[in-house]
């Protein structure tokens, strides 16, 4: 029932580096699409500074993410070559899953109101308000054929 | 310290306490409101800053339990497939709503008659036209007249909001079905009106509106009816209704935003908390007259609880649509809304058009169905579904059953000690084949509009933004708990005029019927002043 969760402590440096090192294995930076990884340094921070809300339960996720990767190589998964990392991170996924999705909700949701991200993707890089967005009309002829149509509420 | 008794008491500033606030305020007698939560600064809403989508996962959730902010009390609903969503602030769920607002239809009052289901209520669409008519100037309705599927009604209306590359590609997908749908009445300004900013397609509708297109009751009926001089105390939370030895009500515990134990004394009570609210308090109103709380001598104070089970059906398309660009309605079919003796349900069901979504709702989606992966391919796959999905709800009628019901919670409490609400609602049989039929009409309409992959969950479990039956009104004073014009039968100075009063859901969203209830429980009680507790 309660959902949140907000012990107000901050991160130890070690789970900061491993939240960053997670953020970009869900979504690493790409050259094709020009865009920062969600490990670059601003997107991290927003991601550390959201993270707080939820502090034991991200802590508590890292804390698995990490046991994982010292059974997998006796090593933090920050010290994991990338080959291992994304195998650690399959795993992961797998034997935690809300652990998982948590992490992973709080990366795309830092990553997707980044500037840059928001500009390759089209987005106007701002908040929606206060100048808000055109939509068009769109053609209301397709109501014709509805208009002909008969009654269609039940009469009592 | 008690002070001199008011004229009237209105516990809850939502929906339906402003209505029936604004309009006793012509009777200038002393009303004044009692709410747990403050006046929105609409200033700070989500969509006024880029975490807009996320603010919805945390302060602006819908579930009062994620939110947990001071207004907020706890709702155990952890046995319950549908969760309930509220807000609790001057306006109260309006605050939130999408402001899909069709009205009920003339069928949906008769169900017993034409279906043999459930009740009838006491009351006709023809009552309460007036007062729909009456709620739509006050709240401000876009929309086009002329659906087929509604008899012709006499309220102004301004333009419909835009179909958008969503709606069109939707509606040549009925189109090509011969299936029925109409551009959705919404209580969204698309014009300016009564001082409010007409609609910029923030596309935010269910964070808050910053514009203040989107019709919220506290910028609609409060400021008419505080200018009227009804009086609203926020940060206010009741704890119980008072009853006097005469058995009637006498007032009210509450805490102020202090903390600190108020009492106030009044003539009449007026119980506007939605249907979870004012059955946890009424329950928790016990006295020696009424030991299993007030106005509950049948027994059916918080039972037949409805919810409108919701599926969610959504495609994606290859063409680029509007994301999450305009309000979040946009037309409405009723091809399946009667009982049609040939399926294995009765009653039916509206599917209401979503637009789209945003980028964060759309990755978190993808990750979730496993549409979107992590690593590489992330990027790719996201791009496939961002701006291209739309699609639509669909909302169920949820026939009245005494076993879902609100109780109160033996451990469970808010901030101020008391009991929270607990939710005890089971899916009947007939929802559960009214869901599976129209996830499959909405995937055929999806595919019919040039869908790919098609998303469903059914029932939506975050979806109990509709809350209604758990104070029922009627005629018999052993099967309801107020009478045809929301008096308690029990007790003659307290009215309820929130969704607990319906005595059936129909197939569309409440609240603009809640609202013309509210107008017409005032009305009723103005014409009866001098004999209202007869
Ligand atoms: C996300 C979302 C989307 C929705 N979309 C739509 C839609 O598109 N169309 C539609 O028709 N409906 C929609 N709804 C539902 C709509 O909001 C409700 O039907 C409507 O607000 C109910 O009105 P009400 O007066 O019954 O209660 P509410 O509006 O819920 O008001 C109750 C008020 O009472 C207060 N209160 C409760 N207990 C106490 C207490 N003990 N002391 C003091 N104050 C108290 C609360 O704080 C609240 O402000 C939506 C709701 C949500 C949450
Ligand atoms: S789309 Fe219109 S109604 Fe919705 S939040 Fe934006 S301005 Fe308000």
């Amino acid at each position: 029932m309660s959902e949140r969760d907000d012990t107000e402590t901050d991160f130890t440096a070690a789970e900061r580096e491993t939240l960053g090192a997670i953020a970009g294995q869900v979504v690493p930076a790409s050259a094709g699409h020009g865009v920062p990884g969600a490990d670059d340094a601003l997107i991290r921070s927003d991601i550390l500074a959201t993270a707080r809300r939820q502090h034991a339960r991200v802590r508590d996720a890292l804390a698995k993410l990490d046991a994982l990767a010292r059974e997998e190589s006796e090593m933090d998964f920050t010290a994991l070559d990338p080959v291992a990392r994304e195998r650690v991170a399959g795993r992961f996924r797998e034997a935690h899953g809300p652990a998982a999705r948590l992490l992973a909700a709080l990366v795309v949701q830092c990553y997707y109101r980044d500037g840059r991200v928001m500009r390759s993707l089209g987005m106007a890089d701002r908040a929606p308000f206060p100048e808000g967005f055109e939509v068009p009309q769109g053609d209301w002829s397709l109501l014709d054929p509805v208009r002909a149509r008969p009654p269609l509420y039940r009469e009592t | 310290m008690s002070e001199q008794p008011i004229d009237v008491l209105i516990v809850g500033a939502g929906a339906s306490g402003a209505a029936v606030a604004w309009s006793l305020a012509e009777t200038k007698m002393r009303i004044v409101c009692l709410e747990q939560g403050g006046f929105m600064n609409s200033s700070q809403y989500p969509s006024a800053g880029r975490d807009w989508e996320a603010r919805g996962l945390s302060d602006y959730s819908i579930s009062p339990n994620v939110r947990q902010l001071p207004a907020d009390y706890p709702i155990n609903d952890s046995a319950s497939p549908i969760k309930v969503a509220n807000f609790n602030a001057v306006g109260g769920g309006t605050i939130l709503y999408a402001g899909h607002y069709p009205r009920f239809h003339p069928s949906d009052f008769k169900v017993k008659s034409l279906d043999g289901v459930a009740d009838d209520w006491p009351i006709e669409y023809g009552d309460l036209a007036p007062f729909y008519a009456e709620n739509d100037r006050m709240m401000g309705v876009a929309g086009l007249p002329g659906d087929p599927a509604y008899p012709p009604d006499n309220s102004e209306r301004m333009p419909p909001l835009p179909l958008g590359r969503a709606g069109e590609v939707l509606a040549r997908g009925f189109n090509k079905l011969g299936w029925h749908w109409w551009p959705s009445d919404t209580a969204i300004a698309t014009e300016d009106y009564d001082g409010r900013g007409k609609c910029i397609n923030l596309g935010a509708c269910t964070w808050g509106c910053a514009q203040g297109a989107k019709a919220s009751t506290d910028i609609t009926y409060w400021p008419h009816a505080m200018r009227a001089g009804v009086e609203l105390r926020t940060g206010c939370r009741v704890r119980e209704i008072t009853v006097g030895d005469d058995g009637m009500a006498s007032g009210a515990i509450y805490y102020d935003e202090d903390g600190v134990e108020r009492e106030v004394r009044a003539h009449v009570v007026i119980m506007a908390c939605n249907a979870v609210g004012t059955s946890r308090i009424l329950l928790n109103s016990t006295s020696a007259a009424f030991p299993d709380g007030l106005a509950n001598s049948t027994g059916l104070v918080g039972r037949n609880l409805m919810f409108h089970p919701y599926a969610l059906i959504q495609g994606v398309f290859e063409e680029e649509l509007d994301g999450h660009h305009g309000p979040h309605k946009i037309i409405r079919s009723q091809q399946f809304y009667e009982t049609d003796p040939e399926r294995d349900f009765v009653r039916g069901y509206t599917m209401e058009i979503q637009r789209g979504r945003g980028p964060v709702t759309t990755a978190l989606d993808g990750l979730h169905r496993g549409l979107i992966p992590w690593g590489a391919a992330h990027h790719d796959a996201f791009r496939t579904l961002y701006n291209r999905i739309t699609g639509m709800v669909a909302v169920c009628e949820d026939l009245p059953e005494e076993h879902n019901r609100v109780v109160l919670d033996p451990e469970l409490t808010d901030a101020d000690g008391i009991p929270s609400p607990r939710i005890d609602y089971t899916l009947s049989d007939n929802s559960r084949k009214m869901l599976d039929h129209a996830v499959a009409r909405a995937s055929e309409v999806l595919r019919a509009a040039g869908a790919g992959e098609i998303m469903t969950e059914s029932p939506i479990a975050r979806g109990g933004w509709h809350l209604m039956g758990t104070a029922r009104m009627g005629t018999d004073p052993a099967r309801s708990v107020v009478n045809e014009w929301g008096r308690s039968h029990d007790v003659r100075n307290l009215f309820v005029v929130d969704g607990s009063v319906f005595v059936t859901s129909a197939g569309v969203n409440p609240t603009r019927t809640i609202q013309a209830l509210a107008l017409y429980v005032a009305d009723q009680m103005k014409r009866r002043l001098a004999n209202l507790f007869d």
